[in-house]
């Protein structure tokens, strides 16, 4: 470790009023598993010296659950449950991220309510990722109460979701084809009621609590830097690399489910350190309550879902009725109908950053291979090298802002 | 703004024969290298002075029993962050020698993917810094993506495919 000086003779420990360390000595320290501070169940092997971090060691893998070999079996519609179970602090984002990539494959065009009420679920799923990672950024530098603050929010983006879904943490919300179910009115009002009304006033109350305040800034200012080539080198997307300076995100360079239609910025730091990724995630928030706004307002009339009767499923007041409908309901139901033969990659733009399929079909009922390129999993690596001589506090802090969520790390 | 026509030429006039099957499934240019050429293809396409293919997107691998000698496919997605371009090149190995020369040396991010993909399928990237098992326990001896892996137990009878008309 070259960054702690070890005076190795006379003058060196004179110059640095140091004694001489012959043999250094290191510590090891093992930061997981099961440590409440990583969020997760993944270890890091730390070597110490003293207090400094020299080098550290991943283990990953412990909620390993091999996604992508139980997808070989599954039947399109079956794998988005899957999917809900990587991020599952934003889970409506991989599960639209899923169906707009079958929905490329099956060449299916979703109609513009669907694809406006997609972005209203996956703009509030963003939020609801970041209030997670800036919170409990909070919490692990000992600054609480603005984490209860702002999870009353997210606990009210979570009534939407059962109000669009039924579920809460994993959705499986929406189908391939369209949505589920269109915007109730309850829905629309909650949704109303979160970000022209409270979610504004809590966000602005969590950002005064935390944007200027001089302990939690200096814990978090210049801890765990990185530039902006060395992010790309590592694979760094989402926030994490705009903080490092890098304006790439896939809303933007690759517009999918009519996100061209949206007025919105796109935050950029440029030191890429805690201060930076946790302010753009900050600002992101802000954008996409502007994203929802919009996308309220000008809600278009129609369907909210496509007229594929081989791959949506119909209403079930007509299965009980029609033939057509019973019989179509039986076989996607069934997994019977083949999806051509292709190879799709697909990127959305998740909370971590971009969260890609690639998909081969054979043009059977399922993927013959699947892949999902996993954001955290991806920029992970870097950890290390982010926390190499910085002290445990430190390193707890850049593990945070990071936000790796243990669901997407596995698959 | 480049397009896929102007990168395909470019690398047919570089690589001639080494670059090859090229296509366009879905507006994204793909083609085939071999193993001799697809560091120095990499390298070649992270420096262009136009194309700065600077982003590696994924590294994946696939499975393919049936195509005889060239068993095992990698598969690097790039990604053009200047241009707003992805390309996707695919690397055919035999399974009778199943190596490859390590992307480590162009992109640090490889090293998880690359690992990744030995974990499971036995993809062996030469020069690897540390080309162990990741996300499966170390005493595994087997790669659970491979297609003889077969997902449902094989000694059940009531999962049959002929019972569900397939």
């Amino acid at each position: 470790m070259e960054d702690i000086l070890i005076p190795k003779n006379t003058s060196d420990a004179l110059a640095l009023n140091r004694p001489i360390v012959e043999d250094t000595e290191y510590t090891t320290l093992n930061l997981g598993p099961t440590h409440p501070a990583t969020h997760g169940i993944f270890q890091n092997i730390l070597k110490m010296d003293g207090e400094k971090i020299v080098s550290g060691e991943q283990t990953i893998g412990y909620i390993h659950r091999a996604f992508e070999k139980i997808a070989e079996r599954r039947p399109f519609y079956q794998i988005t449950t899957l999917t809900d179970r990587m991020n599952y602090c934003s889970s409506p984002i991989n599960n639209m991220g899923w169906h707009m990539t079958v929905e490329k494959l099956l060449g299916v065009k979703v109609p513009k309510r669907a694809e406006y009420i997609r972005v209203i679920m996956m703009e509030l799923a963003r939020i609801s990722d970041h209030i997670i990672c800036n919170s409990i950024l909070g919490v692990d530098t000992g600054a609480y109460s603005g984490f209860l603050y702002v999870f009353q929010e997210r606990e009210k983006i979570y009534e939407i979701y059962e109000e669009m879904c039924g579920a809460r943490l994993t959705t499986n919300m929406g189908r391939i084809g369209g949505m589920e179910r269109d915007l109730s009115p309850t829905a629309i009002a909650k949704i109303k009621d979160l970000i022209y009304n409270s979610l504004p006033k809590a966000w602005a109350e969590f950002e005064k609590l935390f944007n200027r305040n001089r302990i939690f800034v200096d814990r978090i200012v210049n801890v765990g830097p990185i530039t902006g080539e060395k992010a790309l080198d590592y694979g760094f997307t989402g926030p994490n690399l705009r903080a490092a300076g890098v304006d790439y995100d896939v809303r933007v360079m690759e517009p999918y489910s009519s996100y061209q239609d949206f007025e919105f910025d796109i935050p950029v730091g440029h030191n890429g350190d805690t201060y930076d990724r946790f302010m753009v995630r900050n600002q992101e928030i802000w954008e996409s309550i502007k994203i929802i706004r919009q996308a309220l307002e000008n809600l278009p009339e129609g369907p909210f879902y496509a007229n594929e009767n081989h791959y949506y499923l119909p209403p079930k007041h007509d299965v009980y009725k029609s033939m057509e409908a019973l019989i179509y309901h039986f076989k996607i139901v069934m997994g019977e109908i083949d999806a051509p033969a292709g190879e799709i990659y697909h990127a959305v733009e998740g909370g971590n950053g971009e969260l890609g399929f690639y998909l081969v079909s054979d043009g059977g009922r399922a993927p013959y291979r699947l892949h999902f390129r996993r954001p955290s999993f991806i920029y992970y690596q870097a950890y290390p090298e982010m926390c190499k001589g910085v002290s445990i506090s430190d390193a707890i802090v850049i593990l945070s802002s990071l936000n790796v969520i243990a669901g997407e790390l596995d698959a | 703004m480049i397009n896929n026509q102007q990168i395909a030429e470019d690398i047919a006039i570089k690589f001639g024969e080494n670059s090859h099957s090229f296509e366009e499934p879905w507006g994204l240019l793909t083609f085939t290298t071999n193993r001799q050429h697809i560091i120095s293809l990499l390298e070649y396409l992270k420096q262009h002075e136009t194309f700065r293919f600077n982003f590696l997107t994924d590294l994946t691998g696939i499975h393919l029993p049936d195509n005889q000698g060239a068993e095992f496919g990698v598969i690097y997605h790039l990604h053009s962050l200047e241009n707003n371009v992805r390309i996707r090149i695919k690397v055919f190995l035999s399974q009778d020698d199943i190596h490859i020369p390590t992307a480590t040396t162009v992109w640090p991010t490889a090293n998880w993917m690359e690992r990744e993909t030995y974990d499971f399928f036995g993809i062996l990237f030469d020069a690897h810094p540390n080309l162990i098992r990741i996300l499966n326990i170390e005493e595994m001896d087997y790669f659970p993506l491979r297609k003889e892996y077969a997902l449902e137990d094989a000694t059940r009878e009531d999962k049959i495919d002929a019972l569900f008309g397939r």
